[in-house]
């Protein structure tokens, strides 16, 4: 076992372990499942520090024999792009299983379901073979749907529903987009780089032209790429705390990935063919996502809806085509992977005392609630891209790539900013200043498991935002090579 | 016909059949010795002796040779006939518990089921049109007396009158196509018909409403659109174990046969024929699906689905025109995608079953509200299993849409990947409308047991050993139901035991941990018999195992495969 299989692993093997654990005893269950957490995140915590991007590639590599008959080997790897992303999701895993505490229904069930899920994103990101890659990515959003259905809030059933539907329904894309690649690069191998390999020999540029918005369109569901977006305001709306928390922070994050590692990566060709579709799609969601943040009067929808604003700079920061662009996407992945856990995790502490999320009637909360504001509010300047927070660097970079292949696609991004500052500030204003209203003096500051939570979550957007090269050089040591492949700006 | 000698036999390879048949006499003798609760003994027994005909056959392993050129015993039949006892042992364990509660005489039930059992290994066996024939009536005609086995139940009997109609009717046509075949080719031996297929006798009228004919009767056996008509209504009626042996068995011995035949038979005409079963899988696996979705009934939501999931395997078929080793990976996704089946649809009626055998039969789907928090194991089942279905990971149906798929897109027909996905995304819906219904409702009629409850049991049950609440499990619908938020009418009489909360005392925080969070709701859990128990539990492993680590799956089908493209 290296390190990659017992960081994937440990999370399913201690859902297995909760399932045997009799329901009278939550302490178990959480005390195993932050065993867990913690065994992930120190193990994610020493891929991160021990990869070596001077020398770049793919290390920390398994492989297993799993079906040979039809060329799938459980092929473990990460590079500088999967890297910061294990670091995010173990974050988020952490984080969720400390901030999950609270529920009082059925915790053994929901952990299960909730480190299945977990694993699964840790699957996607470690995994270099397609087909083992695309059994992790519906392994991680299965459980979504019990998760919801169970512990959700306000129209629970149709978010659920919706969020599994569009899910599968990216998977329909990928499946036949899959298949195809595999048998036209000879029905030999699913293994990623084999199939690399062959993006410029049996992967002809007509195929690839066909195939890659097949691709592309099916893990866009999950990146929340404009107009697949629809399940993630309904879906973070509903879902738990914990689950929107990794629903928002890293699911959209797997679908980007799968757009970067099996779009970009092994159809090069049909990527720059369809790089300006796919930027106009980013910059309809970005504009959209902010225009419609602002319209909104719950606070888990005005969250919603500024990430899918955030990925379509993702989505914008890929398609550009750029080194630049690609950088920015990736380090904007796992700033709004944080920022985005830190808002829902303090949202939950709200709802849970107040059992509202309205934003127009809170008011005046920062006299007794210093705490939570202050975690709230660095949310939202890390969102609305403050420097020093996370926010800044990767969305100028994202500007940059955008400016140097799009230029009108730079305007309106650079543009939505003053949006997202707009939706952000009022958020802030409105509900921690001016006077306190009397029915909400009774609400209390953060409990210790969601100030650890709101804490460990404020350091890391500063982390990020003070010092990104390590995460910027790991990056852009294996961006370059994909890059080179397309023939894109470097 | 070749020479037929019996005393150059080699009976041993026949060995399992005769075990099988042997036990169907048992059977029928133990029913007259044992009584009451004693037909449980007779269960064990049919399941000892499934075991060991799986022993006797798994033995014969490797093995390639003909029996008089009549019966084929090689790994295909093998595989074939492993899956069929195996099935017939998960079903005998799923009938424990319902022949009990739902059956006056309960006994002959397990005779009549080996004896499908034993129609079926002979439909994989045969290389020749009427021992095929033959075998498929005694399986037919053992499956229509166990549809109406429950006699009082009206639509039991029913559903027993329309298949023996339906099925004799098929039948008939398949016979008359026999014939017909007969007096073009002159002979009902596979391989002869194939060598006349391969000269002009393919272009005759004769030879060509034969095939149509043959393909029609075999179309109904596995239920394919538009020979399904029967299908759902003889699924709701039967009795649930029976919808389990009918879905699963009697379906794969459909294809088992028909397998054989295109590629023992009708290899030389295998395009057109390809042709014909791929338009019948886009129909069936589409209908299937759509049709599914009104349904309301849970049997007949399994009926539909499972017509789907025929249509699924029906596209491997589809395949067998393409060249060499796609073909065979072809049919070794078919037989995959059976074993998957086996595993998903033992385990999900096994959950209903647990259900049923509680809840006086209720088969709707409304009434399964709340079934996660009385019987969570049997919950649990069903959802893995619908899951499965959908062909989402972990479990087997994600591995076999592989299976079936790879081939059928080395065969040039991405299209039909592409309709089979969709389909399957289309069942998730309705299968999500069962889960919602189980873990998102509360159980109707059922007092849920919030703190103060379980603390007023506590202190009724130190004077009464029998906790009062517990015969609350079976009184399902009668009446008052429990609201959602656990403060039930339980709770009433609870009072003067005092609140148990712990929300007035302790730091703020400790008050807010507590304040405001729904509470547990606890209901009594329905109890769940040791054989079922077993039985579901099998179920489940078999499929997350296909579904986690197919590898040895896959060698055996590959074997199998193998030996149903051998000369």
């Amino acid at each position: 076992m290296g390190y990659l299989s017992t960081m994937t692993l440990a999370p399913f093997i201690a859902a297995l372990i909760i399932m045997l654990i009799p329901s009278e005893r939550p302490g178990i269950t959480r005390a195993v499942a932050l065993v867990a957490s913690v065994i992930s995140f120190v193990l994610s915590l020493v891929v991160f520090a021990g990869y070596n991007w001077h020398q770049a590639g793919f290390q920390f590599r398994e492989a297993y024999q799993w079906l040979p008959d039809y060329g799938i080997t459980i092929s473990l790897g990460v590079d500088g792009i999967s890297a910061p992303l294990i670091i995010l999701n173990a974050v988020v895993l952490l984080t969720g299983t400390v901030v999950s505490f609270k529920i009082a229904d059925r915790p053994k069930e929901f952990y299960a379901l909730f480190l299945v899920s977990v694993a699964g994103v840790f699957g996607v990101f470690a995994s270099l073979d397609l087909f083992i890659l695309f059994l992790a990515y519906d392994i991680a959003g299965l459980p979504m749907y019990p998760l919801i259905v169970i512990w959700g809030s306000t129209r629970k059933n149709y978010a659920a529903l919706k969020l599994t539907l569009m899910h599968v329904a990216g998977s329909l894309f990928i499946w036949v987009g899959m298949i195809a690649i595999y048998v036209q690069a000879g029905a030999k191998s699913f293994d990623l780089e084999y199939l690399a390999s062959q993006a410029h020999s049996l992967l002809t540029p007509g195929f690839q032209t066909i195939f890659f918005p097949v691709i592309f369109i099916g893990f866009g569901f999950l990146a929340a790429m404009w107009p697949l977006h629809t399940w993630s305001p309904d879906g973070h709306g509903a879902a738990p705390t914990a689950v929107s928390m990794v629903a928002a922070g890293v699911l959209m994050k797997l679908g980007a990935y799968g757009c970067i590692r099996v779009g970009v990566w092994l159809l090069p060709e049909g990527a720059m063919v369809w790089s300006p579709v796919f930027v106009t799609l980013g910059t309809i969601g970005a504009v959209y996502g902010g225009v419609m943040a602002i319209a909104q009067r719950d606070f888990k929808f005005v969250i919603a809806h500024s990430s899918v604003s955030h990925m379509g700079y993702v989505i914008v920061g890929i398609s550009t085509m750029s080194l630049v662009g690609l950088n920015g996407a990736v380090l904007q992945m796992v700033s709004h992977g944080l920022m985005t856990a830190l808002f829902f995790a303090m949202i939950g502490a709200m709802y849970d005392q107040a059992h509202t999320r309205e934003v127009g009637i809170f008011g005046g909360l920062a006299r007794n609630m210093p705490w939570y504001t202050g975690f709230f509010a660095t949310a939202c300047l890390a969102s609305l891209g403050l420097p020093g927070l996370s926010g800044f660097i990767p969305e100028l970079l994202i500007f940059l790539g955008a400016f140097q292949t799009y230029p009108i696609v730079g305007i309106l991004c650079v543009a939505t900013v003053a949006l997202a500052a707009t939706y952000m500030l009022r958020l802030v204003a409105r509900a921690f200043f001016g006077p306190l209203s009397p029915r909400w003096a009774s609400l209390h500051d953060l409990l210790p498991n969601e100030w650890f939570v709101g804490a460990f979550l404020v350091l890391s957007l500063i982390i990020v935002g003070v010092y990104p090269t390590p995460f910027l050089d790991m990056i852009n040591a294996s961006a370059a090579p994909v890059i080179e492949r397309v023939g894109g700006v470097r | 016909m070749p020479n037929f000698d019996p005393a150059t036999l080699d009976y041993i390879l026949l060995a399992p059949q005769f075990i099988v048949t042997g036990l169907i006499f048992v059977c029928l003798a133990l029913d007259l010795m044992v009584f009451g609760r004693g037909h449980r003994f007779i269960g064990w027994v049919a399941i000892l002796g499934l075991g060991i005909g799986i022993g006797a056959q798994a033995s014969l392993w490797g093995v390639r040779s003909s029996f008089a050129g009549v019966l084929r015993v090689d790994d295909y039949s093998n595989l074939f006939n492993i899956i069929f006892m195996a099935a017939g042992m998960g079903v005998v364990f799923l009938s424990f518990d319902y022949a009990e509660r739902f059956f006056t005489q309960p006994g002959e039930f397990y005779a009549f089921l080996v004896a499908g059992v034993l129609g079926m290994g002979l439909m994989s066996q045969a290389q020749e049109l009427l021992t095929a024939y033959i075998a498929l009536e005694l399986l037919g005609f053992s499956s229509y007396v166990l549809v109406s086995y429950a006699k009082t139940n009206l639509k039991s009997n029913e559903a027993g009158l329309k298949y023996i109609v339906l099925g004799s009717f098929s039948s008939a046509i398949l016979l008359y196509g026999v014939s017909l075949l007969f007096g073009a080719v002159g002979s009902t031996m596979f391989t002869d018909i194939r060598a006349a297929l391969g000269t002009s006798v393919a272009t005759s009228a004769v030879a060509q409403i034969a095939l149509v004919m043959i393909t029609a009767g075999l179309a109904f056996k596995v239920a394919a659109v538009p020979f399904h008509m029967y299908s759902p209504d003889v699924y709701e009626g039967a009795p649930t174990p029976i919808t389990a042996y009918l879905s699963v068995a009697s379906k794969a011995a459909g294809f088992a046969l028909t397998m054989r035949f295109v590629v023992m038979a009708l290899w030389p005409v295998r395009g057109p024929v390809s042709d014909v079963i791929a338009f019948l899988a886009v129909l069936t696996m589409t209908l299937g699906n759509v049709v599914a979705l009104r349904q309301t009934n849970i049997k007949r939501l399994m009926a539909y689905s499972s017509i789907a999931q025929a249509g699924y395997a029906l596209i491997g078929v589809a395949a067998f025109f393409a060249a060499g080793d796609i073909a065979e990976q072809a049919s070794r996704g078919v037989i995959l995608q059976l074993i998957g089946y086996l595993f998903t649809t033992l385990a999900a009626f096994g959950g209903i079953i647990a259900f049923q055998v509680v809840a006086d039969g209720r088969e709707n789907i409304s009434d399964l509200a709340g079934l996660s928090r009385r019987s969570p194991f049997a919950a649990f089942a069903i959802m893995s299993a619908l899951f499965s279905l959908a062909g989402m990971p972990i479990f087997s149906g994600f591995m076999t849409k592989l299976f079936l798929f790879a081939p059928i897109a080395r065969a040039d027909l991405l299209w039909l990947v592409a309709i089979a996905v969709l389909n399957s995304t289309i069942s998730l819906y309705y299968y999500l409308q069962v889960i919602r219904v189980m873990y998102s409702e509360s159980p109707a009629g059922v007092t849920a047991l919030n703190a103060s409850t379980v603390a007023a049991i506590k202190a009724a049950s130190i004077h009464h050993e029998e906790p009062v609440l517990v015969g609350a499990s079976v009184a399902h619908g009668s009446g008052h139901a429990a609201d959602s938020h656990g403060t039930s009418h339980g709770s009433h009489g609870a009072e003067p035991h005092g609140d148990v909360s712990p929300s007035s005392a302790g730091p703020w925080w400790r008050r807010r941990l507590t304040d405001g969070m729904e509470p547990e709701l606890r209901f009594p859990i329905d109890p769940i018999s040791i054989e079922l128990g077993i039985g579901i539990t099998l179920a489940l492993a078999g499929m997350f195992a296909l579904g986690l680590y197919p590898a040895p799956f896959v060698n055996l089908a590959y074997d199998a495969s193998m030996a149903l493209f051998a000369k």
